[in-house]
């Protein structure tokens, strides 16, 4: 038993050296001095051992045939073919000393191959290189057994433990209606009016396994929820709220609401956020809609306009009065001088640049020209117009 | 070692007949399942049957052993399942028309039960569908349209769960819940008429604010009016003859002015207070 061990350990090492000889030994070939050394070494190493080892009669033969790399390579080829022939087809072929021994060999390192690939295969399925961003579902044969945190998991081998990574950090986002002016998604508000939505719900998993197991198919049912939670919160509203200044409370309403009935299907999902992106009037409707917020403005102009006017109104009022007042407080110091004064100043200031005629009454007919005063206002009138147009 | 062992042929068809063997004992039930274990037609077992509240590791997954050839196994879906409706047209009772999508989430709680009446998961399905169809509409058209978009609905929806769950009892299935995903005015006639409708109820508030600003652009002028003459009334009434002559004065300078329009011819009489001292007298 310990002599077969030794064998075999023996024709392992062998067996991995033979690559090694080929690969120097092929390309340069036809140096018979130093690299055969070591190979005939090798060789006769291998013939005092008998027919144990396989190298000895063709790849000697090989060797003292000639020291071509084509003679070499093909004699190891045939070496090769013929060893696994014998390993495959030798099945009555005895034990490991009778008869040839590639069979013996060939059958040998079947297990250690087996051997090589269970090792792999338990190192490969049983650590599970779980990301910051995730959880590792793992299942004893389906049954949920417990979840892995980030970092390298250690599980038991395939077909006993499996894992399922779920991303629990990534915010996933559903988008509902859409911002372009080619579909409207039009929601009922609660005084019967119809507004055009878009909004969009960001989501991700708090619970990789209830999300695992809990619902056929969570991504629909999430945006399910969040259609149907939509339309039952602004069916609670008015347009004007809809509209504009409701938008926040809505929100948060649909928020809450999607929360709530997630939670009582156990879902495992946190809902991050709702945004409404669009809230518009239907497009059938958004001229009267427009002319609204024209009239708006139009009211607004009305009212600039109004206060323009009595800013000017009360400007010149107060300034007509202030004069007044200063001029009567010096009247009333001499009112009858002041009078006077005032009267003769005016009249002589109308009258020294006026057309003026004295009428004796009694011996003149008093004769009004009456033509003549309307030629000399046409005259004056055309020396205006050609003054106009020489400048 | 029998030599027939030895021979590779043989040693692999031992081995295809364990793994069929194995395969047909052992089955895995995975958390999202569960099923009915049925010999010949009677069934037998059940395997992770759905219990409420229950937590994951502690239900009936795993590994299961059972007779083989003998017994097969149906799985059923344990996870929460929809089963959505088409478009329904509903009638409100004041006779207007609303287009309706709802949809209900159920899970099968009662593997054996609903094996034995549906069979298949398919047919509790098909089974449930126009019955959430009909459910919908007999408790929508009690209601004024007004009703169905008002908190109300919450009710409403209640009914119509309790209606379909007890249908869906004898189905093995339990109804969570029921939704109403949209409730629209159907195209054509009834939509065109609710445009029409807020169309003129924004006319309506366009002129509303128009008049609005109208009338308190008025009132702003008005009230500067009287500012303005409780201003001159003030000043001025401290004496009305002054007033008169200071205001003729002006007035005289303005009208009289040789740069307003129209030429002034002036023919005075000699007895005009202006020319007294004219006179010499």
């Amino acid at each position: 038993m310990r002599e077969k061990r030794y064998a075999l350990s023996r024709r392992f090492a062998s067996f991995l050296k033979r690559p090694v000889l080929a690969m120097a030994q092929g390309p340069w070939g036809g140096k018979p001095g130093d690299s055969d050394g070591t190979g005939d070494g090798e060789a006769s190493d291998g013939a005092s051992e008998g027919p144990r080892n396989p190298w000895t009669q063709p790849s000697g033969g090989g060797r003292r045939e000639g020291s071509e790399g084509s003679g070499r390579r093909s004699s190891l080829i045939d070496d090769l073919m013929q060893r696994s022939r014998k390993g495959f087809g030798g099945g009555g072929g005895g034990g490991p000393r009778g008869g040839f021994p590639g069979g013996a060999e060939a059958r040998s390192l079947w297990p250690i191959a087996l051997a090589i690939i269970v090792i792999l295969w338990i190192a490969l399925t049983s650590f599970h290189r779980i990301g910051p961003q995730e959880r590792g579902v793992v299942l004893l044969f389906g049954k949920y057994s417990r979840t892995l945190s980030p970092g390298i998991g250690l599980t038991l081998p395939s077909p006993l433990e499996t894992v399922e990574t779920v991303d629990v950090e990534e915010i996933r986002t559903i988008d509902i209606g859409s911002v372009a002016g080619d579909s409207e998604n039009l929601v009922l508000t609660g005084d019967q009016n119809i507004i055009d939505l878009a909004y969009s719900v960001r989501w991700n998993i708090r619970d990789a396994e209830l999300y695992k197991f809990q619902i056929a198919d969570p991504d629909s049912t999430i945006r399910e929820v969040a259609e149907s939670a939509m339309r039952s919160v602004v069916a609670t509203v008015s347009l004007t709220d809809a509209l504009g200044a409701g938008r926040t409370a809505i929100e948060q309403q649909v928020e809450q609401r999607m929360q709530d009935i997630l939670n009582g299907y156990r879902a495992g999902v946190r809902v991050q956020g709702v945004a409404i992106k669009q809230a518009d009037p239907p497009a059938a409707v958004n001229d009267a809609f427009k002319e609204v917020s024209a009239a708006q403005q139009a009211a607004q102009t009305y009212l600039n306009e109004a206060r323009a006017y009595a800013q000017q109104l009360s400007a010149r009022s107060e300034a007509e009065s202030a004069a007044f007042d200063k001029v009567y407080e010096q009247y009333r110091l001499a009112p009858d001088v002041t009078r006077r004064r005032m009267y003769y100043e005016t009249m002589e200031a109308i009258l020294a640049e006026t057309d003026k005629t004295v009428v004796e009454t009694g011996n003149v007919t008093p004769y009004l020209p009456l033509s003549e005063v309307k030629r000399r206002a046409q005259a004056a009138q055309d020396n205006a117009a050609s003054g106009q147009g020489g400048q | 070692m029998p030599a027939a062992f030895r021979n590779p042929v043989t040693l692999a068809l031992i081995v295809l007949a364990l793994i069929i063997l194995l395969g047909s004992t052992f089955s895995i039930v995975p958390e999202t399942r569960q099923a009915v274990v049925v010999r010949f037609g009677e069934p037998v077992a059940i395997y992770n049957p759905y219990k409420a509240n229950e937590s994951f590791g502690k239900t009936g997954a795993g590994i299961k052993a059972r007779l083989p050839f003998a017994d097969q196994v149906v799985w059923i879906d344990k996870r929460i399942q929809s089963v959505e409706m088409e478009r329904q047209q509903v009638l409100s009772t004041d006779q207007l028309r609303l287009q309706v999508d709802a949809f209900a989430r159920y899970r099968i709680v009662n593997p054996l039960r609903m094996y034995i009446s549906a069979g298949t998961e398919e047919r509790v399905e098909d089974a449930l569908r126009p019955i959430l169809g009909s459910a919908l509409r007999n408790e929508l058209g009690k209601r004024t349209f007004a009703a169905l978009l008002s908190p109300e609905r919450g009710q409403v929806m209640n009914n119509i769960e309790a209606g379909l769950d007890r249908v869906a009892r004898q189905y093995g299935a339990e109804v969570i819940d029921v939704r109403i995903k949209r409730a629209d005015l159907p195209d054509g006639t009834p939509l065109q008429s609710a445009f029409q409708r807020m169309r003129t109820a924004r006319q309506q508030e366009a002129l509303t604010i128009r008049a609005q600003g109208e009338k308190q652009a008025q009132i702003i002028r008005a009230e500067a009016d009287a500012t303005a003459a409780k201003i001159y009334a003030e000043s001025f009434g401290k004496d009305a003859g002054f007033y008169d002559f200071y205001r003729a004065m002006q007035a005289y300078r303005r009208t009289f002015d040789p740069k307003a329009n129209g030429e002034t011819s002036i023919i005075l009489s000699p007895d005009n207070d202006f020319l007294r001292e004219f006179r010499g007298r």
